[in-house]
């Protein structure tokens, strides 16, 4: 290929026609990666072709698999019966857990019920499988094996049975990617379980390791406390848990706390994983009440209190 | 007719298995440590060969491997490119080069290519790469002589059969 264009340019030496091609590559890259930046082409044309890409991640992700197979192939008996043992205990104390929950659950619909509660909140999920590869240099991204055609759009909230994972952020027809919760750019609006205090984790690049920062000192927060989601934000359903405090230090400045949290996800571990379905309760201030008590024409200035009444039911 | 199709067909598979040894996990404790396997390949292929390997088609590659796992379209097409650049203008010296001064070069090739891949990523904004991925030019070297050696012989044995 080189052959023809030496014979072809008598102009620029073999050299100077070899620097020139480089400038003319290097500037194709910069203005690529400077579009894509703006743009977000990668997304794209990894959607458009996703056809020939998602079997080149499943072939790429197959030997970790056939050593996470060959493992269970080859794990001896007492292994497994312990195994075993150890999971119908697991099983039992969240079998407990669960119908405790759900008298707890039955209570909750009662009370809501009562309440006159617009919709009962039903947490949909979907089950899905990891992808086994290294997407980028670190390890804070996911691959997930469903995709646009079952039904997943960005921004889903990705949990496992101990808690938030991370949020799906790209989709292609039958994969998805998900950021996890250490990636540094991923922050959770979070709120101490114990005692109510909010504030958002952020995730620091290093596996195991969250930081919410900006508490004030004299915030009542202590090394197990739990995290749990918020809510707040309208991304993230409240109430999901997030970790625990490992350590509490002051921040560079010594103006502020901050604490290091470690996630209760698994997030190491390659399985199956929940994808919610329902987004959380909508962004805003909750509906207006309905109106308790006796009625207006009860009030002692009644002639006053009907127009406005009136022109607020006709605003709704 | 049949050695360069036989050769052609050996560097087309040794680009398509580098890109997914380069999308493969390994153990967290040794992932950042992971070498830079398209760039070892395009190494040697450029060494082996003068007309096989070209600046563009290093771009093609990098464009490739941005589309399997790069975080920004272009950013591996621009370091693949220097790359090949920097190793088809040196090539007539690295090539009679002993091994570990070519295991030292390689070092510098990958360093270089580290250091591009942190100003990119810098550039976009993106978070800072792991500490400990700066060895991971080191580990390319370590296992430049191997990855080499293993090329060679499947070059040769595949030529000596096609003729």
């Amino acid at each position: 290929m080189a052959l023809p264009q030496k014979e072809s340019t008598p102009i620029f030496s073999d050299a100077t026609a070899g620097t020139l091609r480089l400038i003319v590559y290097l500037a194709l890259a910069a203005v690529l990666m400077v579009l894509d930046h703006r743009n977000d082409w990668l997304h794209r044309a990894r959607y458009v072709t996703a056809a020939a890409i998602v079997p080149i991640y499943k072939l790429a992700a197959a030997p970790s698999d056939w050593i996470h197979a060959a493992g269970t192939a080859f794990t001896d008996r007492k292994t497994l019966i312990d195994e075993n043992r150890q999971l119908r205990e697991t099983l039992m104390l969240a079998q407990a857990r669960l119908n405790r929950m759900n008298a707890v659950t039955h209570q909750n619909a009662r009370l809501k019920q009562l309440l006159d509660t617009q919709h009962l909140l039903g947490m949909h999920a979907q089950l899905a499988r990891l992808i086994d590869v290294q997407l980028g240099p670190t390890r804070d991204r996911v691959m997930l094996n469903v995709g646009v055609r079952e039904g997943v759009h960005t921004g889903q909230v990705l949990i496992d049975s101990h808690g938030v994972m991370g949020q799906v952020v790209e989709t292609l027809p039958h994969a998805s990617i998900a950021m996890l919760v250490i990636d540094p750019d991923h922050s959770v609006p979070v709120v101490v379980s114990r005692t109510g205090l909010r504030g958002v984790a952020h995730g620091t690049g290093d596996t195991g390791k969250l930081v919410v920062p900006n508490l004030p000192l004299s915030s009542d927060i202590k090394p197990g406390d739990q995290l749990v989601t918020s809510g707040l934000g309208g991304r993230f359903p409240a109430g999901f848990p997030l970790g625990t405090v490992t350590r509490l230090e002051r921040d560079p400045s010594g103006m502020f706390l901050q604490a290091f949290v470690k996630p209760a996800a698994e997030l190491e571990r390659s399985g199956e994983v929940l994808l919610l379905r329902d987004q959380p309760d909508p962004v805003g201030p909750p509906a207006p009440a309905p109106q308790f008590g006796p009625p207006d024409t009860l009030a002692p200035d009644a002639v006053a209190a009907r127009p406005r009444a009136a022109s607020a039911g006709a605003g709704q | 007719m049949s050695r360069p199709r036989a050769q052609g067909w050996t560097f087309w598979i040794g680009i398509a298995l580098s890109l997914l040894l380069m999308l493969m996990p390994l153990p967290t404790l040794v992932q950042p440590l992971k070498p830079y396997w398209p760039a070892l390949v395009l190494i040697y292929w450029s060494l082996e060969t003068s007309d096989r390997v070209s600046v563009g088609l290093a771009f093609g590659v990098g464009l490739a491997a941005d589309l399997l796992n790069g975080a920004l379209l272009g950013d591996q097409a621009l370091r693949l490119a220097i790359l090949a650049f920097i190793v088809l203008r040196f090539r007539s010296r690295l090539r009679f080069f002993p091994m570990w001064q070519q295991a030292l070069a390689v070092w510098l090739l990958l360093l270089n290519n580290h250091v591009l891949q942190a100003l990119i990523r810098a550039f976009a904004g993106d978070a800072p790469m792991p500490a400990l991925s700066w060895l991971a030019p080191a580990v390319g070297a370590i296992i430049w002589p191997f990855v080499f050696l293993l090329l060679d012989d499947v070059n040769t044995r595949l030529r000596g059969k096609a003729t």
